[in-house]
C-alpha cells in the first residue's frame, strides 16, 4: 500500500497543475463557486471561455480517443486532473451533462458523421447539451414518461412536457426520450432523440428552487419537428438508450459539494455553548467523530476505487456508495451547524452569518442533493439489487399496454401551483 | 496510488479462508460456545502451525517477519469466521507491548513461544464497569509486585503471561506501570466469567503480591497503553470489518431464500434499503480500516487519527450488520439454534474489547483538535 503517484502519474499530475495555476484562479474563500464569482449571465460566457482553453490544452475530455479530440489518456489520469482541478474555481454546471451524459450516449448510438459533428464543439464549450429526460409524472419511474413522439414522413413531431432539465435555458442540443408507442408495454414503446434546443415549439421555463437558485428547468414541446436521422437507436428500443445514458450518470454523480467535517470542526471550535466551548460538548464530539468517519471512509473509498483504475481495472460496486453518503451528510452538518449558533442559526445573510452562511445555505439546497441523480431510495433499490443481488421489486406494469396501466392524477408541474 | 492487499496478501487470504471455513467452521464455533472449553484448542494449534501467531515477530524472534498489512488480512478472516481463539488477546496486544516496550531479555523469553502459539498473552486493564484512565487504575505495583482486581480480562483464564496495568506505589496520582507477570505463579486467583460472548473466554484476576517485572518505563505506561490500544484498534476493525461482513451475507442469503407474502422477502424495499444501509457502513468501515493498515504498517504520524477512525467505523459497523441480521431473519434470527446470535455477540464484545465507541469517538476528537490529522488534504479530490 502506498500513496505516491508513479512516475506516469506525478508528470501527468505537474502538467495539469502548472496548466491550471497558468490559466484558473483560485477561490477567494473556501466554497466560493463560480456562479457567486461571476453570476448568471457573465458567468456563461466565462465558462465557455474557460472550456475553450481546457480543451485546447488536452484536459476536456482525457479518456477519449484524440480522433473526437479527447487526449487518449486514462481514467486514473482523469482522476488526477479532477484532484488538482479541485483546488481551483472553475466552472461548475454548464457541460457536465453534455460531455458526461449526452456525447457518451451519442458515441453509442450516432452515426460517425453526426460524432464528428457534435463532439468537437461539445468539448470546447462552444455547443452545450442538455439531458431530457424526467417528466410530472416520470422521476424514479422514469419508463412512465408521457411525452408523446408520432412520426410524420421523415420527421418526427414531440408533444409534451419535460422537467428537472439542468441548463435547459441556456443548452443548445438536448437527448430526449419519448413514447412512441402507447399500446405497446411500458418500456417497450420509447424511441430515443438528439434535438437543437432552439428548435420552434420548444418553451423553457425556469424553475426556482427551495434555495432561491434557478438551475433547472421545465421544458415544454408543442409539434416540435425531430428528423428521423436524428434518432438515436431502433424506434421503441428507446429504453435501452436511455439506461446507457444513466449508467454514465452513475459514473458522473459522486460526492454531492458542500461544507463538511472541516467546516462543522471550525465552526464547532469557534462557538461557544453555555458550558462552554461547543468542541468541548460530549454531544458535539459524538456527532463530529461520526461525520469524520464517513467522510474519510468515502475518501479513502475514493482511494480504492482509484487503485483499480490504476491498474486498469474496473472499480468494484463500493463507487457506488458516495452520494447515497455525502447527501444525508450534508444535510445533517447543515442542521447541526445551525443549532451550534443557536437563534442566531437562522441568519441568511452572508455578511452576519459565520463562514458566509455557508450552512444555511446548505441547509436550503442540501435536498436537492438526496434526489437529483437517483434519489436515496432509488440508490438504495441499486445497491440491493446490483451489488447484493436480491431480487427486483414485483411489479404489475412490464407486460400491460402503457396506456392501460393505473396512472392516478398526473403529478402538477410547480407552474401549475401558480396557475 | 496503491490502495490494495497485494497479490502475495491475496493469496494469503484465500489460503486463511479455506483453512478457517474448515476448521473454524460455525459448527466448530458452536461447540465452544455450548461447551466448558475455553477455547478451541484444535485450531489454536493449527494456527500456530501455519505460523499466524508469530505474522508480525521477526524472524531474529523465531516469527515469520512478514508486515502488518499480512496481520490486517488474517484478523478480517479470522473476524468472518468468528474463530474461538485467543489470537487477539495473544497477537494484537501481549506480542505487540512486548514488540513495543520489551526488554531484549523479555523478547528472547517469550517471542519465540508466542510466535509458535506454545504460549498465550493477554492485556490486564479493566477494573470493573468503568473505562480504565490513569485516574482511576487502582492496582498497585510495588516492589517487583502486583495487588489488586482486574475484571474482566480476556483469556486471562487460559494465559500464560498478563500485561498488567497498575498504579506505581509512591509515584503522583496519575501515574500508571506496566507489569509483565507469569500467570501460573503465586499469588494469583485466576475466575472464569461469564460474558456475552461465551465463544471467547474471560477472567477475573486477582492479584495479591504476585510477581512482576516492568514492562517499559515506569511510570510512563498510560503512554504506551494509548500506542498499545491504536495499534491493536486497526486489527480489530479488520476483525469487526470481517464479521460485518460475514453477517451481512447471512441476512443476504436469507432474505433471498425466505419467502412471505409469496415472494423472497429481499424482493420488499424495507428489506433491501436495510441491508443497503449495512452494506454501506460495511464499506465505509472498510475504507477506513485500510488506511489504519496503512498507518499502522508504516508506523505513519496519522496512525492515532487513522486507528480511532477505523475502530469507531468498524465498531458501529458490525453491531448494525450483526442486529440486523438477526431483524432480517425475523423469529428464527431470535432462536438458539440459528447462528445469528453469534455474530451480535461478538459484535457487541469486540466493540467494547478495547474501549467502546463513545470513548474511541472522544479519542478521535481529540487528536483531531491536537492537529494528528492526515498528511494529505482531506478536501481536494474529487
Amino acid at each position: 500500500m502506498d500513496f505516491t503517484d508513479t512516475p506516469q502519474e506525478a508528470a501527468f499530475r505537474a502538467e495539469a497543475r502548472g496548466w491550471l495555476e497558468a490559466t484558473a484562479e483560485p477561490r477567494a474563500y473556501p466554497g466560493e463557486t463560480w456562479k457567486a464569482r461571476h453570476g448568471d449571465t457573465d458567468g456563461l460566457a466565462r465558462a465557455k471561455a474557460f472550456q475553450a482553453k481546457k480543451h485546447a490544452a488536452g484536459f476536456a475530455a482525457i479518456t477519449w480517443g484524440t480522433e473526437y479530440g479527447g487526449r487518449g489518456g486514462t481514467a486514473i489520469q482523469q482522476v488526477i486532473y479532477n484532484q488538482e482541478e479541485g483546488r481551483f474555481l472553475v466552472p461548475r454546471g454548464y457541460f457536465e451533462i453534455g460531455l458526461g451524459m449526452c456525447i457518451p450516449t451519442m458515441h453509442a448510438y450516432a452515426t460517425e458523421a453526426q460524432k464528428q459533428r457534435y463532439t468537437p464543439k461539445a468539448l470546447a464549450g462552444e455547443e452545450i447539451w442538455c439531458q431530457l429526460f424526467s417528466e410530472p409524472a416520470a422521476g424514479s419511474d422514469l419508463a412512465g414518461l408521457r411525452t408523446r413522439s408520432v412520426k410524420d414522413g421523415s420527421d418526427w413531431i414531440i408533444n409534451g412536457q419535460k422537467i428537472w432539465t439542468s441548463g435547459a435555458h441556456f443548452a443548445d442540443y438536448g437527448i430526449i426520450v419519448t413514447r412512441s408507442d402507447p399500446k405497446a408495454p411500458k418500456h417497450k414503446g420509447l424511441t430515443f432523440f438528439f434535438l437543437d434546443m432552439h428548435s420552434p415549439g420548444i418553451e423553457v421555463r425556469r424553475i426556482k428552487q427551495v434555495s432561491g437558485a434557478s438551475n433547472f428547468n421545465e421544458v415544454y414541446f408543442t409539434d416540435v419537428r425531430v428528423p428521423d436521422a436524428q434518432r438515436l437507436g431502433a424506434v421503441g428500443q428507446g429504453w435501452g438508450v436511455s439506461i446507457t445514458t444513466l449508467m454514465n450518470e452513475r459514473l458522473a454523480v459522486g460526492d454531492v459539494a458542500g461544507p463538511d467535517f472541516d467546516e462543522i470542526f471550525a465552526l464547532a471550535r469557534a462557538v461557544e455553548l453555555p458550558d462552554g466551548p461547543a468542541i468541548k460538548n460530549a454531544a458535539v464530539r459524538e456527532r463530529l467523530a461520526d461525520w469524520y468517519v464517513r467522510q474519510q471512509g468515502l475518501r479513502y473509498t475514493r482511494f480504492r476505487t482509484m487503485t483499480a483504475l490504476s491498474r486498469g481495472e474496473t472499480p468494484g460496486p463500493e463507487a457506488s456508495i458516495a452520494k447515497v453518503v455525502s447527501a444525508s451528510k450534508l444535510q445533517e452538518i447543515a442542521g447541526f451547524a445551525m443549532d451550534l449558533e443557536d437563534m442566531g442559526g437562522a441568519v441568511l445573510d452572508p455578511a452576519l452569518a459565520p463562514m458566509r452562511a455557508a450552512f444555511q445555505e446548505a441547509l436550503l439546497y442540501s435536498p436537492g442533493g438526496r434526489i437529483a441523480g437517483g434519489t436515496d431510495e432509488i440508490l438504495r433499490n441499486i445497491i440491493a439489487e446490483r451489488v447484493l443481488g436480491l431480487p427486483a421489486d414485483v411489479r404489475i406494469d412490464k407486460e400491460l399496454p402503457f396506456d392501460e396501466l393505473p396512472s392516478g392524477s398526473a403529478a402538477p408541474g410547480p407552474g401549475a401551483r401558480r396557475r | 496510488m496503491n490502495f490494495a492487499f497485494s497479490d502475495e496478501q491475496q493469496a494469503l487470504r484465500d489460503q486463511a479462508r479455506k483453512f478457517l471455513s474448515d476448521r473454524a467452521a460455525p459448527a466448530r464455533v458452536r461447540r465452544i460456545l455450548e461447551s466448558d472449553e475455553p477455547f478451541d484448542r484444535e485450531l489454536w494449534r493449527g494456527m500456530g502451525e501455519l505460523a499466524w501467531t508469530g505474522t508480525a515477530i521477526p524472524e531474529s524472534y523465531g516469527g515469520a517477519g512478514f508486515g502488518y498489512l499480512e496481520l490486517c488480512v488474517l484478523a478480517e478472516e479470522l473476524g468472518r469466521s468468528l474463530a474461538p481463539t485467543p489470537f487477539s488477546s495473544s497477537v494484537y496486544l501481549a506480542t505487540e507491548a512486548l514488540l513495543l516496550a520489551g526488554s531484549a531479555e523479555q523478547k528472547q523469553r517469550w517471542l519465540p513461544r508466542l510466535a509458535l502459539g506454545e504460549a498465550i498473552g493477554c492485556l490486564a486493564l479493566a477494573e470493573g464497569p468503568r473505562a480504565p484512565h490513569p485516574g482511576n487504575i487502582e492496582t498497585v505495583a510495588r516492589n517487583g509486585r502486583v495487588t489488586g482486581a482486574k475484571l474482566p480480562v480476556v483469556d486471562g483464564d487460559v494465559a500464560d503471561f498478563a500485561i498488567v496495568a497498575a498504579r506505581p506505589d509512591g509515584a503522583d496520582a496519575n501515574a500508571v506501570s506496566l507489569s509483565l507477570v507469569a500467570l501460573h505463579g503465586a499469588g494469583i486467583t485466576r475466575t472464569r466469567v461469564d460474558t456475552v460472548d461465551p465463544t471467547r473466554s474471560h477472567a477475573r484476576l486477582a492479584f495479591d503480591g504476585a510477581a512482576a517485572e516492568p514492562l517499559g518505563q515506569p511510570g510512563a505506561g498510560w503512554a504506551l497503553v494509548e500506542r498499545l490500544l491504536d495499534r491493536a484498534a486497526v486489527l480489530f476493525a479488520f476483525e469487526q470489518v470481517g464479521g460485518a461482513q460475514a453477517a451481512l451475507d447471512m441476512a443476504r442469503d436469507y432474505a433471498l431464500g425466505r419467502f412471505a407474502f409469496g415472494r423472497p422477502i429481499g424482493s420488499f424495499q424495507a428489506i433491501k434499503h436495510k441491508l443497503a444501509d449495512v452494506y454501506v457502513a460495511v464499506e465505509l468501515a472498510r475504507s477506513n480500516a485500510y488506511y489504519g493498515a496503512w498507518a499502522l504498517a508504516t508506523d505513519a504520524p496519522a496512525l492515532p487519527v487513522a486507528a480511532a477512525a477505523a475502530r469507531v467505523a468498524a465498531s458501529e459497523a458490525f453491531y448494525l450488520a450483526a442486529k440486523e441480521n438477526i431483524q432480517t431473519h425475523g423469529g428464527m434470527g431470535f432462536t438458539w439454534e440459528f447462528d445469528c446470535h453469534m455474530y451480535y455477540r461478538r459484535a457487541k464484545l469486540l466493540a467494547l474489547a478495547i474501549g467502546s465507541t463513545p470513548r474511541w469517538k472522544d479519542k478521535l476528537i481529540t487528536r483531531l483538535e491536537q492537529g494528528e490529522a492526515q498528511p494529505q488534504a482531506s478536501r481536494a479530490e474529487t
